[in-house]
């Protein structure tokens, strides 16, 4: 008898593919036997308007590419050009952001937790992660009135100072999140479907996930040690306490394991840095090149010139090349800029984290069943926003 | 850190480094491209270094400087060494006709989305590779969006009185 292949194709407007992910799959009966995914349908050429536009207004296209963490965006594009000019930001500014950058790592894991589970069928756990996950949007719009696309890290520092505000409502989510923490874990760790579906499940050993270039959790998850966080610290994380969460068997399971477990961890540097947060000027003194703060360009007469200045033409960056890289919730978010010496950059590279890891999807789900591509899809935790750009 | 790699590579592949650039901090290496497979596979094998986390592979595009860059397209090899963490750069320069460079596929499965985006957005071919196709950009968009001749885009808005003008280009 003969038997052939069948060629499913899934998406690009599948719920399940988190956005417009498309792939190709081939199955043999209810074996996957090859993948293949198709992505662009979300291509907008940012890294390409970057370059056309001067330093500072660049910042707002960052953070339209991961928009479930648009503060870690903000941040890794911020560090790299504070890179390129050389500038030190003050203590309260690196604070700050490692406070707001920990707060986002909870949002978007929230996000990754609630959907993956509604994909593996666990219903209620979206609504409970959407719950928690407004409580940050609210600490957003507090800090600078918005609540998706933030933009509130600038060069240098950051768009205003923190209002006064903030301390009680960060207090109050440290407050109710361990607690719900444990509700969700009633809800999954133990839940024989949700094991079931994910133990075992587009499994990745360590030296293969170094060899995909994978990064966070997916690289973690596989027992490898590697946190830039740790590994090459950056906006002052050497001076907070906190612990790597691994992963043993690189299945689904671990790595919903670990993001719990950093849910746990960001809890205890948001804690330590409210409690230890420096006063000071919210944005550094830079003359010329990050732009001075709206009272004294309202009272001070050389403020408003270099204020005007940088808005019109901007500052001149040493030709030279800098990267920078940020562990985001997806993994190594970097950026690369490529000066040539004028007000605009040459080339603006973002590393994508979800793209290179969805790029190891074949490998996860080749040899499994075609109900897990769902699961595998869902592990890696893309946001197609990020990975067409 | 930046002592060892300079001394490991200038003792095995002194001929094939043209400079090195510390530009904050930042130690990279650009180098002639026919090196650069045997140079990453050794990189890869070597005991004291352990360069096997291929973190990004990146492209520039030197329009109007290539006099003093020594070619057109520069493609950037980001490479981390897990155990010393420790990052550096591995460049190389391409000329504007038919920039080719061999694929470093083979040595990291990671690389095959990597090269396959700058070849889509960059037109740099990378030989060797088993599936160099687009990846971002529509089937039916000609050319390569990331070069500088490129245009950014038109203008959009199309009135019945300019509808016959051709668009504007804003480069």
């Amino acid at each position: 008898m003969e038997t052939r292949t069948l060629q499913i194709n899934m998406g690009p407007q599948h719920p399940a593919t988190h956005g417009v992910l498309r792939v190709e799959l081939e199955v043999e009966g209810e074996t996957v036997v090859g993948a293949r995914p198709v992505i662009g349908y979300l291509h907008t050429g940012i890294e390409k308007t970057m370059e056309s536009k001067l330093y500072y207004k660049a910042i707002p296209c960052t953070d339209r590419m991961d928009y479930l963490s648009p503060m870690m965006n903000n941040l890794g594009y911020c560090l790299a050009v504070e890179k390129l000019m050389g500038i030190e930001v003050p203590e309260r500014v690196k604070w700050a952001r490692v406070m707001l950058s920990e707060l986002t790592r909870i949002k978007s894991h929230l996000v990754w937790l609630g959907t993956h589970a509604i994909d593996l069928g666990a219903m209620s756990m979206i609504l409970y992660a959407f719950r928690e996950r407004e409580m940050i949007v609210d600490i957003y719009e507090a800090c600078g009135g918005q609540r998706m696309m933030t933009t509130y890290f600038r060069i240098g520092g950051l768009a205003e100072d923190l209002p006064p505000d903030l301390d009680k409502l960060v207090r109050e989510f440290l407050k109710v999140m361990p607690e719900r923490l444990k509700d969700y874990e009633k809800l999954l760790t133990r839940n024989p479907i949700f094991i079931r579906r994910t133990k075992g499940v587009a499994v990745i050993s360590a030296e293969d996930a170094i060899n995909w270039s994978l990064s966070g959790p997916m690289l973690r998850g596989s027992g490898v040690r590697r946190d830039l966080r740790k590994d090459e610290p950056y906006s002052g994380y050497e001076n907070f306490d906190f612990d790597m969460a691994l992963g043993k068997n690189g299945d689904a399971y671990d790595r919903y394991l670990l993001r719990l477990e950093e849910i746990r961890q960001s809890l205890r540097i948001i804690q330590q840095a409210l409690d230890g947060m420096p006063e000071g000027p919210y944005r550094a003194h830079v003359p010329g090149v990050v732009l001075p703060p709206k009272d004294d360009v309202l009272h001070k007469m050389e403020s408003l010139i270099f204020h005007f200045k940088i808005i019109t033409e901007g500052f001149k960056a040493p030709r030279g090349a800098v990267y920078q890289g940020i562990e985001s919730p997806k993994g190594e978010l970097g950026f690369y800029i490529s000066s040539d010496g004028t007000n605009k950059p040459n080339r603006v590279r973002v590393r994508p984290p979800s793209f290179i890891n969805l790029a190891s999807l074949p490998a996860l789900v080749e040899g499994g069943l075609v109900a897990d591509v769902i699961c595998a899809i869902g592990t890696v935790d893309i946001v197609l926003g990020e990975v067409d750009r | 850190m930046q002592d060892k790699v300079r001394q490991w590579l200038q003792s095995r592949f002194a001929d094939d480094i043209i400079r090195e650039d510390n530009f904050r901090d930042q130690q990279s290496f650009y180098i002639r491209p026919e090196a650069l497979l045997p140079l990453c596979q050794a990189l890869m094998d070597d005991r004291e270094l352990e360069v096997r986390y291929l973190a990004d592979i990146t492209s520039c595009d030197w329009l109007g400087h290539e006099q003093e860059m020594g070619g057109r397209f520069e493609v950037v090899y980001n490479l981390y060494s897990l155990p010393h963490k420790y990052r550096f750069f591995v460049k190389v320069m391409l000329p504007a006709e038919n920039p080719e460079i061999a694929s470093l596929t083979p040595l990291w499965n990671g690389a095959n989305w990597m090269e396959r985006e700058v070849w889509d957005m960059m037109g740099v071919t990378f030989t060797g590779h088993p599936d160099l196709t687009k990846i971002l950009t529509p089937g039916d968009l000609e050319g390569h969006p990331l070069r500088r001749d490129f245009p950014l885009t038109y203008e959009v808005p199309q009135f019945t009185w300019n509808k016959d003008q051709p668009p504007e280009v804003i480069k």
